[in-house]
């Protein structure tokens, strides 16, 4: 069975086609199983149901069955509808004129507000700005320790009376210190509750009123259920919330609770929460989301975290070497080390379209690629740059060294040998062809 | 306040969100709208797409085979399947056995709920006169450490630590070492808050495991996996995952008490396999309790 919506709805489609002609009922029944396949991306029933008819609207409309790829036209109707649900674009912070801008952070217990709040005054402070932090979740224990520390850690000033104070009278001086200190942001991390209890829901709307905030973002652990929509629409009915942020996305989650709180409260997604290292935030791309939620891949992030993370200048260097057939040691050590800048591989590998369903159940393990280095910095120079030279005696002393087995020494051997072939064969191809060869010759694909 | 009248209390929203839309959906004829809309109000009740198609489909042969007409007439039936899901994997009550140590090792990913639960049970066996340890095994996340030793002052109990950043097995080890030397009945270990799919994490909680197994062979031991409710599909994927890391025994769910969550269980025992040995339906202590699926289901149908 097809496991990501793409597939599943490209399976579909194209067999339709194979019908002479299509009846309503037909389609009917393709989009049922599309719906299915909503619902188990969590997305909210009520849009899943409202998502379809619209998309049965667009389908039927468009001459999609005429097209010789009708699987792919709905695959794309599809990714267009589920962009424009979440976006259409991306939203930025919103700035208040009279500073300083303040941020109040709320969700449920366990969504990430605590993590997100330091998260996005790093961000900001990343940008230039002055952020103050106020520790204003007086329950949970420990809870304003795991603030300052985060404070701390991200050289961030943490505002607090201690958890005998009322967040409301926390939240007022925290505002009167940032004014007075000249902090140009102030984010202030509330307890997490459920949207049901009243007590602490007016609680908020007592900080909301004290501290007028320019922006009220509602935490969202990416990984609810069908509840979401119930929390993002009990949330925003009390205070109005402004943005959302989208917490655990690096999780084996399709997100679709990023579609249902977008729907129901109509506010922007203003940020996703990626790991658990300060710097995992990113703003949100509904087109991402959406390849994501189609799992489709997640290419364009790749793409920018190789430009991010890559030495370009080293990155041509060896695409220079590999162009005159000229691979050494030096520069598989090289490519790998760039390759560990970039992050968890698993993760990496998980954005190439099409790998995501594939690397389900494959172990990727960044520890291999230590293995190799330690066996490849056991090599002296000149077996780096001619591993011909490289005999028995050679190996065990290269074995030794790294405290492997000489069988792991001729696995490595083994495998750099095909790269080079590889890379010749590709040099030769692209000769052979009469292609202009660009400079550099071979690509690499980052 | 008896036991039965606190599930009561707590499932209160949930009782009447999952059986109000859901009862509504029983009046009138048995047709094929029936059966849409039946699977429609228990996917919004978060019983999952499998259980939920599960369901419908028991229905609709049972409606065949008895020439059912009346929607009225399978409430009842449904009222049986869904208790006999619940039940299939019999009551969940952590044992704690007398006379040597029980270690219970708390799992599951960031912000299910552990430290928190630990607290309770902390409070729960030293209410039982049962000597408890805590092991503050979440050396990652800032001030977890601290967290969990608020909770061990609150019940009066040890708290081994180390500091931030230590490995994780290593506090274990420890904790096994006091447990042992003290003659500890009940250690619980916290753990780190996880994603399933992070490889070397769940290669750490791996090695947790085998600490344990090798250092405390003559204990009872239960790894439990702490699961929010108002997670949606992605619970599934949690408990095959942890599963594969720790050999788990069960389940721990939390945070009922929200709104549409109490058909998440029902997706979660059918789906998981594994046996739900405590749910959390309050802010309070004595709101994590056993999971008796017989009580949930009465508890849940019952006004």
């Amino acid at each position: 069975m097809a496991n990501n919506l793409a597939d599943k709805l490209q399976n579909i489609f194209a067999k339709l086609k194979g019908k002479g002609r299509l009846s309503e009922a037909d389609v009917t029944a393709a989009l049922r199983e599309v719906r299915v396949a909503l619902l188990e991306a969590d997305v909210s029933y009520k849009v899943a149901k409202d998502f379809v008819a619209r998309i049965k609207e667009r389908a039927v409309g468009e001459d999609v069955m005429k097209s010789l790829t009708p699987g792919q036209q709905v695959v794309k109707i599809v990714n267009e509808e589920l962009i424009a649900l979440m976006g259409p674009e991306q939203a930025k912070l919103k700035v208040s004129s009279k500073p300083p801008t303040v941020v109040l952070m709320v969700g449920l217990q366990g969504s990430g507000k605590t993590t997100s709040s330091a998260k996005i005054a790093l961000y900001l402070k990343g940008q230039g700005k002055r952020p103050l932090l106020a520790a204003a979740d007086i329950y949970r224990p420990a809870a304003i320790k795991q603030l300052q520390v985060l404070g701390e850690k991200t050289g961030i000033p943490v505002f607090s009376l201690g958890d005998q104070v009322s967040p409301v009278e926390i939240s007022k001086q925290a505002l009167a210190e940032a004014q007075s200190h000249g902090n140009d942001y102030l984010i202030i991390d509330t307890a997490g509750r459920l949207q049901i209890n009243e007590e602490l829901m007016n609680e908020l709307s007592d900080i909301r009123a004290a501290v007028n905030p320019t922006e009220i973002l509602l935490v969202v652990d990416a990984m609810l259920g069908q509840d979401a929509v119930n929390v993002a629409a009990a949330f925003h009915e009390k205070l109005t919330v402004s943005g959302i942020v989208l917490t655990k996305l690096d999780g084996d989650t399709r997100g679709g609770a990023a579609l249902s709180v977008k729907a129901v409260t109509g506010c922007p997604i203003k940020f996703t929460g990626i790991g658990e290292k300060l710097d995992g935030l990113e703003p949100f791309y509904p087109d991402r989301m959406a390849s994501r939620i189609l799992g489709m891949g997640d290419m364009l992030t790749l793409i920018e975290k190789a430009q991010q993370n890559l030495d370009q200048e080293k990155m041509a260097e060896l695409e220079n070497h590999l162009a005159q057939n000229r691979f050494t040691f030096d520069d598989f050590l090289e490519q790998l080390d760039q390759m560990k800048k970039m992050g968890d591989m698993k993760d990496m590998l998980a954005m190439v379209p099409g790998l995501g369903k594939q690397l389900k159940n494959v172990q990727v393990d960044d520890k291999q690629i230590v293995t190799v280095e330690s066996m490849i910095q056991s090599m002296t120079k000149a077996e780096r740059n001619n591993p011909a030279i490289i005999n028995a005696s050679r190996k065990r002393r290269i074995a030794l060294g790294c405290g492997r087995q000489v069988q792991d020494i001729n696995r490595l051997l083994k495998q750099y040998e095909q790269m080079v072939k590889l890379v010749k064969q590709m040099n030769a191809m692209q000769g052979g062809k009469g292609m202009k060869a660009k400079k550099g010759g071979l690509r690499l694909p980052f | 306040m008896g036991i039965f009248q606190r599930l009561q209390a707590g499932l209160a929203k949930t009782r009447s969100n999952f059986i109000g839309s859901l009862s509504a959906v029983f009046s009138g004829a048995v047709d094929d709208d029936f059966f849409e809309e039946l699977e429609d109000a228990l996917i919004c009740a978060d019983v999952g797409v499998n259980s939920s198609l599960q369901l419908v489909d028991v229905l609709r042969k049972r409606a065949k085979k008895d020439h059912i007409k009346e929607r009225q007439e399978l409430w009842q039936v449904m009222q049986e399947e869904i208790t006999a899901m619940l039940t299939a994997g019999g009551d969940g009550e952590i044992v704690i056995e007398p006379d040597k140590l029980n270690i219970l090792v708390l799992t599951g990913v960031n912000g299910a709920g552990k430290t928190t639960t630990i607290g309770k049970l902390a409070a729960l066996y030293t209410g039982q006169g049962k000597k408890v340890l805590l092991a503050a095994a979440d050396t990652f996340r800032a001030a977890a450490a601290e967290q969990l030793a608020t909770w061990a002052e609150r019940a009066g109990v040890s708290c081994i630590r180390q500091e931030e950043g230590a490995d994780p097995a290593a506090v274990v080890y420890d904790a096994i070492q006091a447990a042992q030397a003290r003659h500890v009945d009940v250690l619980l270990v916290d753990t780190a808050g996880r994603l399933q799919n992070k490889t070397n994490l769940m290669n750490e909680l791996s090695k947790i495991g085998r600490v344990i197994d090798n250092n405390a062979a003559e204990a009872h031991t239960e790894k439990l996996l702490v699961l929010d409710a108002g997670i949606g599909q992605n619970a599934i994927s949690q408990a095959r995952l942890f599963g594969e890391a720790v050999e788990l025994t069960g389940l721990i769910l939390t945070k009922l008490d929200g709104t549409a969550k109490g058909g998440a269980v029902i997706g979660i025992v059918n789906e998981s396999g594994l046996p739900v040995k405590m749910i959390g339906v309050g802010e309070k202590t004595e709101d994590l309790r056993p999971f008796q699926p017989a009580d949930f289901a009465a508890a849940l149908f019952n006004e």
